[in-house]
């Protein structure tokens, strides 16, 4: 009994590593890339439709790939990046690459949603573009922004598990062999339940954060 | 890629270049043209206005008529497409973008939403432009301090956007645009979102800075009474074009323009043709009838349709109301005939505390 203890904690501290780190990563580089994003577009404060078009087919390139054929289709840039395709870090890689532009559109989206009024009456006050992208949009646009993270925080759980089941590790690994392969129902099951508390945990911290946040 | 650039306080020297002689041209537009692309019609055509430093200048159209562009070309919110923009000596649509950023910082601008970020409080809404300037902590301190004084919303420094009432964010409007201690200010429809009471407070607080700070006021609005309450001069634009300026008493006495008459005029608007048609101000024929506007403007009197026909003996014919209660006072109008036998001499002494304001508007003929 501990044993199994042991390997579903082993398992869930597997998880959050993977969804940790490469959610971490998608923040640090899917909100600069909504920004530029959003600040690219025609007519936007730093026009440039050149960028703005190779970024957008870029985000849309990874984002219509399903996971499963994403994170094979990686192997052998995965393998050239942290050495092995076997493992927590091997599956980092997907996890980011698939994380990032779902980040980035979502915040884009919360980034646009900012009334254009602001950025006016910032021009009017005269605050340099970077002034504004940082003084108005950021902080304007954080509560759609932090629920944005929470949505890829759980996506990124679900895929996570999908990547277990090619040998990753982590909690989508543990139902896999154990649930799947050997029909053993109380491991399928205590798993169901530890991603179901812990979604829904993350999604109330989330919720949380952001209602804190918001104070239109 | 994007390039950033750096502020660069040397760049622009046109404070030195700077007369401030009260009375002299404060901006010029010479041939101002504004035509956005893809528009067969120019927004603006060929303006020319001067305003004088230190005057409060209205400029009021229809909604479409160009003045909400004219106003945001002055900081070239709106690129203009020709003509010059003389503010202060600077053409200031020959500035590049990095000397508009230097120069916008001496020219504050309020909005009819307000633009109030959010997720700042009201005093880090005011300071935010100080901060992005670089000037020093203990500085910003005391000018928020003081503007807050001046507007009066000291109480309410760490309260939200969200939290206040319409005119209480237009004040907080108000205190971010002086804190660069500006010389112009433009209100774009600054009071369009307010009810009457809070409009007349925030006309009175912009009339205090213009007279303790000796700063250019341009505004634009649609609204009559703000232009009659608050300007020294004004601008009748229509169509993209200035049909008529002058000191605001001789506009609206004696208004040139069909246009201007039907701005100054909102019977026109309100008047069914049929009364319009036959409007004279004389009597025409004995069976002409006196037009009367009632106006409300929550200063005490009521409209009390009994009250009126206790006074006025005969029929009297309700032609137009338009009454909101507004804090429990009403505000509008009401355009009411009299009986023929009434004339306007006689009656408009007996009526003066029927309403906060009686205007004989003429005699009806045949109706």
């Amino acid at each position: 009994m501990s044993q199994a203890i042991d390997r579903l904690w082993s398992a869930l501290l597997d998880t959050l590593l993977m969804v940790g780190v490469s959610s971490a990563l998608a923040l640090a580089l899917g909100l600069p890339m909504a920004v530029l994003l959003v600040v690219s577009g025609r007519g936007d404060l730093f026009p440039n439709p050149a960028l703005n078009r190779v970024l957008g087919w870029m985000v849309n390139l990874f984002r219509s790939v399903p996971f499963l054929i994403l994170m094979v289709a990686l192997i052998p840039f995965t393998r050239w990046i942290v050495g092995t395709t076997y493992g927590v870090w091997a599956a980092v890689v997907p996890l980011t690459l698939a994380a990032t532009p779902f980040f980035a559109r979502i915040a884009e989206v919360s980034l646009r949603e900012v009334d254009k009024g602001l950025t006016e009456a910032a021009q009017a006050m005269g605050f340099h573009r970077w002034h504004i992208v940082w003084h108005v949009l950021l902080p304007e646009a954080r509560p759609g922004i932090v629920s944005g993270f929470t949505i890829t925080l759980v996506t990124m759980i679900n895929a996570s598990a999908m990547a277990g089941a090619i040998g990753a590790g982590g909690l989508g690994d543990l139902a896999y062999r154990y649930g799947y392969q050997r029909f053993d129902m109380q491991v399928m099951v205590t798993v169901i339940v530890v991603l179901v508390a812990l979604v829904t945990l993350l999604q109330l911290c989330g919720d949380r954060l952001s209602r804190r946040l918001n104070h239109r | 890629m994007v390039s950033l650039s750096y502020p660069d306080t040397g760049a622009l020297s046109h404070s030195a270049v700077a007369t401030r002689a009260s009375g002299a041209a404060h901006i010029t537009l010479e041939a101002l043209s504004k035509r956005y692309p893809g528009q067969a019609v120019d927004a603006l055509h060929n303006i020319h206005l001067q305003i004088q430093r230190g005057e409060i200048f209205g400029i009021i159209g229809r909604s479409g008529a160009g003045k909400s562009t004219l106003i945001r070309c002055l900081n070239r919110l709106e690129e203009p497409s020709g003509g010059r923009i003389v503010i202060d000596g600077t053409d200031i649509s020959a500035l590049t973008s990095r000397q508009l950023v230097e120069w916008r910082r001496s020219t504050g601008m309020i909005f009819q939403h307000f633009n109030l970020l959010s997720a700042k409080t009201v005093r880090q809404n005011i300071e935010l432009p100080l901060r992005v300037a670089g000037v020093p902590a203990a500085e910003r301190a005391r000018k928020v301090d003081a503007l807050l004084a001046l507007v009066g919303l000291e109480s309410r420094q760490h309260a939200w956007p969200a939290q206040l009432s319409g005119g209480q964010k237009q004040r907080v409007g108000i205190a971010r645009a002086l804190v660069h201690d500006p010389e112009l200010l433009l209100c774009d429809e600054a009071t369009s979102a307010l009810d009457p009471e809070t409009t007349r407070a925030i006309l009175a607080l912009l009339m205090k800075i213009n007279q303790q700070r000796h700063i250019t006021i341009v505004l634009i609005t649609h609204e009559m009474d703000v232009v009659h309450d608050l300007c020294h001069n004004v601008a009748v634009i229509d169509q993209g074009e200035i049909i008529e300026r002058g000191p605001v008493w001789q506009v609206y006495s004696d208004p040139q323009q069909e246009t201007t008459r039907q701005l100054l005029n909102p019977d026109h608007q309100t008047l069914p043709e049929s009364v319009a048609s036959r409007l004279s101000d004389r009597r025409l024929q004995p069976d002409d009838r006196l037009l009367l506007r009632l106006r409300y403007t929550g200063r005490g009197a009521q409209p009390d349709i009994g009250a009126l026909s206790a006074l006025i003996p005969g029929e009297i014919t309700v032609i137009h109301s338009a009454i909101e209660w507004v804090a429990n006072k009403p505000i509008g109008q009401m355009l009411v005939l009299l009986d023929a036998r009434h004339e306007a001499q006689a009656v408009t002494p007996q009526l003066a505390h029927i309403a906060d304001q009686l205007e004989v508007s003429g005699y009806v003929t045949g109706y």
